[in-house]
């Protein structure tokens, strides 16, 4: 099944409440995903800087001496937020690539959740309001951002299993349905220089959609290219630094619907998800189109 | 008039005390406030009641419904009416996927626009929708009838068999076996009548086409024996 929910904000006055907003939405789509959930948030960006966000199994062992490791390494200062298992580092931005690879020199058993210079990623194992409250969701802030809910079809429960994955830089992807053709496409995409680190399906199609963006598409042509090469159920929800897109497949039996008003456009898979957001009773509500790619910028 | 807040009663125990009603009940007039998107709201009611819902439902609201009367004052979500035996279901707003699914009678009033499977394999129920519906609707409809105000999106009546279907609308495309017929007398007076019924005025019946099964797929031909 799984759930999906997407907030995008137009009005500033609501960015303080983003990750309430955002925290409600997930916490009525929890029955359509028991087994993990995660969320992107978007806000925050400074000039000059860059967002990592890791994690680990066992934070209290590797994020004490990270940041000075790290500086260490980069001949620049790091700044560390610690979230749980999750952990926000803050690089200098032309140190960014640099900045990944020694992550994983310092420490292989860290994983990179996403990169930009807005984005954080969190996900894990986990009924959706635990992991939500593990991470303080609620008193996050920011311009936009995607939550997940999910029931394991394709691939185990694991913390990377969860969604949302990185796509690219202040990029990221979440699903619901299952992809019929994700091994022949991983292998493929493989053969191309693409590395992954699970069986998931969701994984194989931000990828695809990294690999596509890679040979010089933007990410609303990436999303046209995968009707013709992705097979499968699915709805899309895709979060960029500055938007937000909608993607559903041709078929379109997994549901979504889609509200605005002036002051933000929302996503849920059910109705349900989007009852408490304000003047919710007077916004424009409907169900996007199949193969018809939906997207908002600020 | 009993008044049901689902913000306070359960979803259970409304079902409940409606499953209990019986032809002959007092409690003729309900009145259901704060849904916000439950699923199953109202369904199994086999009473000729009626039910009124403030705002919008989730997932399969009306389903299986007898006699009673369910008027969704808001937008429904997938399943509404699904497998509807008699009765009325109407929705104020728009419809999402399969609405009036193997419906097996009663009239399914919906006066937005219904997306995707409307009407799929439906079995004797009458749907008359206002605005327009999506693809793949009328899949495999054995019978009754299908009334679309508006356009239809891809496939039509793909796989049909003796449902019939009346679109005012463009048509995007006919599914498999789907093919446009002649509106004769009798399909003129019925639809009169069924316009009627849904509380649509000022419409004219010479404004529809008729769409139904070639008989081709559905009943063996001989031709055909090597494809088995």
């Amino acid at each position: 099944m799984c759930g999906i929910v997407g907030l995008f904000l137009k009005d500033k006055a609501l960015e303080p409440k983003l990750g309430a907003m955002l925290s409600d939405m997930l916490a009525m789509m929890g029955d359509r995903g028991p087994d993990s959930a995660g969320f992107a948030i978007y806000g925050g960006a400074e000039d000059g800087l860059a967002k990592i966000t890791v994690q680990s199994a066992s934070p209290g062992e590797d994020f004490p001496n990270l940041p000075e490791a790290l500086s260490k390494a980069l001949r620049a200062p790091v700044e560390i937020r610690l979230k749980d298992t999750h952990a926000v580092l803050t690089v200098p931005e032309e140190k960014l690539a640099e900045a990944r690879a020694e992550i994983g020199r310092i420490n292989p058993r860290l994983r990179v959740m996403g990169v930009g210079e807005s984005i954080e990623i969190y996900k894990e194992v986990g009924y959706p309001t635990d992991v939500s409250n593990r991470f303080g969701l609620k008193d996050m802030t920011g311009t936009h951002g995607i939550g997940h809910t999910r029931m394991a079809t394709e691939s185990a429960v694991t913390t990377l299993g969860a969604h949302p994955f990185s796509t690219g830089p202040d990029e990221c992807l979440v699903h619901n349905g299952s992809l019929s053709n994700h091994n022949n496409l991983r292998r493929e995409l493989i053969h191309d220089g693409m590395r992954f680190e699970t069986e998931n399906d969701t994984e194989v199609a931000a990828a695809y959609l990294s690999w596509r963006m890679s040979q010089g598409l933007d990410l609303g042509q990436a999303l046209d290219k995968s009707l013709s090469d992705l097979d499968g159920f699915y709805t899309f929800v895709v979060g960029t630094k500055d938007g937000f897109g909608v993607l559903r497949d041709p078929i379109a039996c997994k549901p979504a619907v889609l509200a605005e008003t002036d002051q933000y456009v929302a996503f849920g898979s059910e109705y349900r998800a989007l009852t408490k957001l304000p003047g919710i009773e007077g916004a424009r509500v409907w169900e996007p189109e199949p193969a018809t790619v939906y997207f908002w910028e600020h | 008039m009993p008044t049901v807040d689902l913000g306070e009663t359960s979803l259970r125990e409304f079902n409940q005390a409606l499953h209990q009603l019986r032809e002959g009940t007092n409690e003729t007039d309900w009145l259901v406030l704060n849904p916000k998107g439950h699923h199953a709201v109202a369904v199994g009611v086999d009473a000729p009641i009626r039910v009124e819902i403030k705002g919008s439902v989730g997932y399969y609201c009306g389903g299986m419904n007898k006699l009673a009367t369910i008027v969704v004052d808001g937008s429904a979500g997938p399943g509404v009416a699904e497998n509807m035996m008699s009765g009325a279901v109407v929705v104020k707003g728009d419809a999402s996927q399969y609405a009036g699914a193997t419906g097996r009678g009663g009239l399914l009033v919906i006066e937005g626009n219904a997306s995707s499977r409307c009407g799929i394999s439906m079995k004797g129920i009458d749907i008359v929708v206002r605005g327009s519906i999506g693809h793949m609707s009328a899949f495999m409809a054995q019978s009754g009838n299908l009334v679309v105000l508006g356009d239809a999106g891809d496939a039509l009546g793909d796989s049909i068999y003796e449902a019939r279907l009346f679109v005012r609308g463009e048509v995007k495309s006919l599914g498999a076996d789907c093919i446009e017929k002649e509106m004769r007398p009798e399909h003129h007076e019925w639809l009169r009548q069924r316009l009627d019924d849904a509380g649509i005025n000022g419409v004219a019946t010479t404004e529809f086409r008729r769409y139904g099964s070639a008989r081709k797929l559905y009943n063996f031909n001989i031709d055909n024996a090597d494809a088995y």
